[in-house]
């Protein structure tokens, strides 16, 4: 009963049970943010790491966090990874075809900024953010499967503090 | 468009129903696979013609990871281009980096020191049984065996620690440099790589167990993409790929650079160049690794890591030279044309998997879609050295 004592509600003890008011807001933010599915979806280096983070050492599934291969039933996505501009196209459609409310990790050098391949490079894209919106930014060239759980810890915290009332607002007009 | 519309049946719904109000139609499709494809390791693109569940053509598109690397070279000293080595098969940066490093110093007659000789040795074989390993782990993911990834990567995490303990990268070294290695290996490298070889002799064995004699990936192997040996010469298939047709096609043996003359190990091959041929070479191989890395270790000498009085910017003469390596997917080399100038002119990086990628189309015609799947992995193509 460790988490009943964290929820911000009035319990009443009935006989044979109880009535429990909460806000919904909390009932649905922890959910969500403990049961974070994500996108398998590896461009470049930083997907081994994103591999290994999911497999046996660091293992995702602790924190709720499952791979899905399709976007249609994921909620976060990792750019993963170096993205040229022929690939641009298909992140940003990949992310349109996430349902509501979906999240993206810039996870790399490559996916914030370009990393190594900022300069004298004609081909990759400089920051995943030039196509879509971007929640967390890990930095790294490739960052340790660590560095991805503190990410997604972060998500969570952020996921904690949204409102119901915030979703009406269009994420997705980039 | 005259589409074809829903009509309702006259009577029963059966076959012969269905034929007779031409419901059942026969034509051929297109399927596009990827570039998001959980089993394209990467942003392999295919477009598939189909007929039913057999294909009838392929045809793969690359260049969604294009990173314009050889124009970098072009940019960078040599030294500072060995970082992006790492990047081009970063399953097995290490290679990369020997690689780079070897047709360096031939083209500027550069001698290394013997330690570093048997270390680069010691981390390239580490690096081909941890690149293994992420082939075996996707592999069976592919095929629908989720037990062997967790294994695959809980001893890949060991070799991990060992590079992390040497050069603190997990993943993209940049350990070995032009004229030696970055650093010493630590006190406890020996002792940590012993143990580890002596649990991953067990650890293979534990893999095939799980997989070799397995009704289901038999099923899913044998005699599936069979990949005759004139037609793999003429792609220009490399590594395990060619030795599974019945090959003994593998550059440390003939052409041996290194230190690779001094040790005893075998070539496996396989016999008729199916998905499990391929299969058992790699297994075969993780045992070779760990022979050519024990005899390494027990045959380490002292001395320097890296050759002292190296110039800061190297000036090769001018000239041009190719030299290539056996990389855990095949044979990879660099052509580097020099002026004399501090930057490379020019710079041609050969890598294994673009020719491995060709044998799927052949290997995959008149196949069914799963086993396209099973084909794919086991060419172990990896696709920033396709598209480099
Ligand atoms: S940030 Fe580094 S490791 Fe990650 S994809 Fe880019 S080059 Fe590769």
């Amino acid at each position: 009963m460790g988490i009943i004592e964290k929820v911000p509600a009035y319990i009443e003890r009935l006989p044979g049970g109880g009535i429990v008011t909460t806000s919904m807001d909390w009932v649905l933010n922890q959910s969500r943010a403990s049961s974070l599915w994500y996108m398998l979806f590896g461009l470049a280096c930083c997907a081994i790491e994103m591999m290994a983070a999911g497999a046996s050492r660091y293992d995702f599934d602790r924190f709720g966090m499952i791979f899905r291969a399709s976007p249609r039933q994921a909620d976060l996505m990792f750019v993963a990874g170096t993205v040229t501009h022929k690939m641009s196209k298909r992140v940003k459609l990949l992310y349109e075809q996430m349902a509501e409310p979906s999240y993206v990790f810039a996870m790399g050098g490559c996916a914030c900024n370009g990393g190594p391949f900022y300069y004298d490079c004609y081909s990759v894209l400089k920051g995943i953010d030039q196509v879509i919106p971007v929640d967390i930014y890990i930095p790294g060239c490739p960052p340790r499967p660590e560095s991805l759980m503190e990410g997604c810890l972060k998500l969570q915290e952020k996921i904690k503090k949204e409102k119901m009332s915030d979703w009406a607002s269009d994420r997705k007009e980039v | 468009m005259d589409r074809p519309r829903f009509r309702p049946h006259a009577g029963k719904i059966t076959v012969d129903n269905m034929i007779e109000n031409k419901d059942l139609r026969e034509e051929e499709f297109l399927i596009n696979m990827g570039p998001q494809h959980p089993s394209t390791h990467g942003v392999l693109r295919l477009i598939l013609k189909m007929e039913g569940e057999f294909i009838r053509d392929l045809t793969p598109y690359v260049g969604y990871l294009h990173r314009s690397i050889e124009k970098i070279a072009e940019n960078r000293t040599y030294n500072q281009f060995m970082p992006f080595t790492d990047r081009i098969d970063y399953c097995a940066s290490m290679p990369s980096n020997l690689a780079w490093a070897t047709a360096v110093e031939k083209l500027a007659a550069i001698e290394v020191p013997e330690r570093a000789e048997y270390l680069r040795v010691i981390m390239v074989e580490l690096n081909r049984i941890a690149s293994h390993l992420i082939w075996l782990g996707t592999m069976s993911l592919d095929l629908g065996a989720v037990t062997p990834f967790l294994y695959a990567f809980r001893e890949r995490e060991w070799i991990l620690d060992l590079f992390e303990m040497t050069c603190g990268q997990r993943l993209t070294y940049h350990y070995i440099r032009i004229g030696g290695v970055a650093r010493d290996i630590p006190v406890e490298f020996e002792k940590s790589c012993r143990a580890f070889i002596k649990d991953f002799r067990r650890r293979v064995d534990d893999y095939e167990a799980i997989l070799t004699e397995n009704p289901i990936f038999l099923g899913r192997t044998k005699d599936i993409g069979i990949l005759p040996l004139d037609l793999a010469k003429d792609l220009g298939a490399s590594g395990p790929t060619i030795r599974g047709s019945n090959y003994g096609w593998d550059i440390r043996k003939v052409e041996p650079y290194s230190v690779y003359d001094r040790f005893d190990f075998q070539i496996p091959i396989g016999a008729n160049g199916d998905v499990w041929d391929r299969y058992m070479v790699r297994i075969e191989e993780f045992r070779q690794s760990c022979k050519i890395i024990e005899q390494a270790l027990d045959g380490l000498p002292e001395g320097d890591t890296v050759r002292s009085k190296l110039p800061t910017v190297l000036r090769p003469p001018a000239g041009e030279v190719f030299s290539r390596i056996e990389a855990p997917r095949g044979e990879m080399g660099y052509y580097i044309v020099s002026n004399g100038d501090k930057k490379p002119f020019r710079v041609k990086i050969r890598t294994a998997s673009y020719g491995n990628l060709q044998c799927l189309r052949p290997t995959s015609i008149g196949l069914k879609i799963a086993d396209l799947v099973a084909i794919f992995g086991s060419l172990d193509v990896i696709l920033p050295e396709v598209d480099r």
